[in-house]
């Protein structure tokens, strides 16, 4: 139970719309998932749905992070619990400068009346940032605010690499982002890779994995997974088409 | 209770008047005279009435006079320690501690600057030594924006206050700093700090009025005038933390000379109800008059704010940008007004309130106006209420950032467009620390 993100019977609902159906993942730690599949298939659901969004209804199911049930607590408890998701629209936050933001999301996680020790908050920040190759300069920036597209995602991973998660959920991050920007953003998450992390990538796109090579891939229709496999389900699934997984889910094909 | 137009209470202001003149037996008789006037215009002016257009949306009930006093102070006991209080700013030219209308420490100017010929003096002190210079700037400028009762009042009862003359040329780097302390209860305020830059100077003023304690109301009504003269260059900031027991007018009112640069922060966080007005007269051709505040309201705080930016004089620009954030059953008005004589040609003139809803209940109004008298300009105004985004504060949960942390956060960064613009990091660090201990005082 311990050192895995455990995901079992989980139905998920917006209105009245079941949007997940009896859904079940397992993601141990050091591990990378990858998920996969067409629009409208529920991925986004899961990931917001997991992050506590309040428009996302859980009508049953439960989520195990290291054996802790999360559903129940606030989206702020679960990313304190260890739980960490980078948005496909990141949002801006006009005159909230990064170093700051980051830095209330740190204190956050602090007893109560501590705070975290300016210049070695610094040197961490600036570590991280050379590692994405992000200007010093975006420090001062207020978050995401007039951002290019490869800039609001790379400000993502540099927000999950100063909040050391314990699982990672990114939420179509290769989505806007052009070759260059990809490669950069996904060389940051490998960089972030370890036996304490484990990874679920969402994904529309087989591209993205050749960049972040998972351990293994899900196949996702109709709120839940029809096949998995290791890495070369991925490139099978691009060759095939869309249309591949609604066979799988036994669905007739036009 | 009666109200103050009731017959009782004109008496009683009546002999309270009487004391304060007789008060006052060592003063020149210009200046007592002209308390004399301002009394009599202060009794021949009506209270402000539900349906004056100045005062649309604002609270009338309540603004009886009857319950403070105007005359014979308790004294003031822990001095010293309101001294040690008044320290945001380290590096200062000059600093006046007042308390209750009382002088509690007055650093003075360094010997440089009193031979360059600044003068930095406590009112009490000027009307007797500096009478030349009162005569030209005190109360010179009209409360045009509803107030004319209450600066009436001031006049007439003011006991104390700052000047600061800054004659031709001369730069001053590091700020002037004036306190004005709320100690006993019930006590009547009339803060004044009067600002006459001459050509080609530059100056820095920071005024921050506050409470000694939670406890004590009051009565505050201020005053601050500012004349910046040719090519020179004036930088107020008023920080506002009174009690929120306290009662407050603030009637603010610059001329900006030719080529001058004014430049004027609100910083309002205290009071329990909260007038200010503040005219920009821009008078000199290529002057720029910015206009800037913030203001947190909670509770069931009332904060007004009526402006004008009176265009005379033709290529200037004026700026000005209120932003406010509400709370609980909060109440702002912002009412503003750009007026552009037919002779104020290319003159660019910017008028923006923004107002940020934390509750449902909160109530922002906003009135801007403009009246353009020219054919070449450029004015814009603009005014927005807005709730905080939910997914703004998801993304920020989703960061692990409780909901309050959130929604402080966002407030900050909403305030930040003002905020920045405080040349003086320390001054900025300060209005950013008030603003937080409201939030913080929410949390207790």
């Amino acid at each position: 139970m311990s050192n895995t993100l455990v995901i079992t019977n989980l139905n998920v609902s917006i209105g009245d719309k079941p949007i997940l159906k009896d859904f079940d993942l397992t993601i141990p730690k050091g591990e990378v998932h990858a998920i996969m599949g067409p629009n409208g298939t529920g991925k986004s659901t899961l990931a917001k749905a997991l992050a506590g969004h309040p428009d996302y209804e859980i009508t049953s199911g439960e989520a195990l992070l290291d054996g802790e049930s999360i559903l129940d607590q606030e989206p702020d408890e679960r990313s304190r619990s260890g739980l960490f998701m980078a948005f496909q629209y990141p949002m801006e936050i006009p005159g909230v400068t990064i170093a700051n933001f980051i830095r209330a999301a740190l204190n956050a996680r602090l007893p109560e009346g501590e705070e975290l020790n300016a210049p070695d908050y610094y040197k961490a920040l600036y570590a991280k940032m050379d590692m994405l190759q992000i200007d010093r300069k975006f420090t001062s920036r207020a978050v995401n605010d007039g951002f290019s597209g490869g800039e609001k995602k790379r400000c993502e991973i540099l927000q999950m690499a100063m909040l050391e998660p314990k699982y990672a959920v990114l939420d179509e991050t290769d989505s806007g982002l052009d070759i260059d920007a990809l490669k950069v953003v996904a060389e940051g998450v490998n960089n972030l890779r370890s036996e304490n992390l484990g990874v679920l990538v969402i994904t529309h796109y087989q591209r993205l994995l050749n960049y972040i090579v998972p351990d293994v891939v899900h196949v996702m229709y109709d709120g839940r997974i029809v096949k998995s496999g290791d890495k070369e389900l991925a490139v099978e699934l691009e060759e095939k088409g869309y249309d591949w997984v609604k066979e799988l889910a036994g669905e007739p094909v036009a | 209770m009666p109200t103050s137009t009731s017959e009782n209470a004109t008496d009683e202001i009546q002999s309270a008047f009487n004391r304060h003149i007789e008060d006052l037996d060592t003063a020149p008789a210009w200046w007592k005279d002209s308390k004399a006037k301002a009394f009599e215009t202060f009794a021949s002016l009506e209270m402000p009435k539900r349906k004056d257009e100045a005062w649309r949306f604002a609270t009338i009930k309540g603004l009886s006079l009857d319950s403070y006093a105007f005359a014979a102070l308790p004294a003031i006991s822990d001095a010293a320690k309101i001294v040690e209080r008044s320290s945001f700013l380290e590096k200062c030219a000059g600093r006046f501690v007042f308390g209750d209308n009382e002088t509690l420490q007055a650093d003075r100017i360094s010997p440089e600057l009193a031979a360059k010929g600044v003068i930095w003096a406590p009112l009490r002190e000027a009307i007797a030594k500096h009478s030349e210079i009162l005569k030209d700037y005190f109360m010179k400028q009209e409360a045009d924006l509803g107030s004319a009762k209450f600066a009436a009042l001031h006049h007439a009862f003011l006991e104390n206050g700052a000047l600061l003359y800054v004659p031709k040329g001369v730069e001053i780097e590091d700020p002037f700093v004036v306190y004005n302390w709320s100690i006993n209860a019930g006590v009547a305020l009339f803060p004044h700090t009067l600002i006459v830059a001459e050509e080609f100077s530059k100056v820095k003023v920071v005024e921050a009025n506050l409470s000694a304690t939670e406890e004590n109301a009051a009565y505050s009504c201020g005053v601050n005038h500012i004349f910046a003269g040719v090519g020179s260059s004036v930088d107020y900031t008023h920080l506002q933390n009174f009690n929120e027991r306290t009662l407050g007018f603030q009637i603010n009112s610059n001329i900006a000379g030719q080529d001058s640069n004014v430049k004027t922060i609100s910083v309002n966080v205290g009071c329990q109800r909260y007038r200010s007005e503040t005219h920009g007269q821009i008078k000199g051709s290529g002057s720029k008059v910015e206009m800037l505040s913030l203001a947190v309201a909670d509770y069931e705080q009332e904060i007004d704010q009526r402006t004008l930016q009176t265009h005379s004089a033709p290529h200037a620009v004026s700026d000005l940008l209120f932003k406010n954030v509400l709370i609980d059953n909060a109440k702002t008005i912002f009412s503003g007004l750009i007026k552009v004589d037919p002779g104020a040609q290319q003159t660019d003139a910017y008028q923006t309130n923004r107002n940020l809803l934390l509750s449902n209940t909160a109530e922002a109004n906003s009135l801007p106006g403009l009246e353009i008298d020219a054919n070449d300009v450029k004015c814009s105004h603009g005014a927005t209420t807005a709730q905080i985004e939910p997914e703004e504060v998801f993304y920020m949960k989703a960061r692990g950032i409780p909901e309050s942390g959130a929604q402080e956060l966002i407030v900050y960064g909403f305030f930040e467009e003002v905020l920045e613009r405080i040349d003086s990091e320390p001054l900025a660090e300060n209005a950013r620390r008030i603003i937080q201990e409201k939030f913080r005082k929410r949390l207790r």
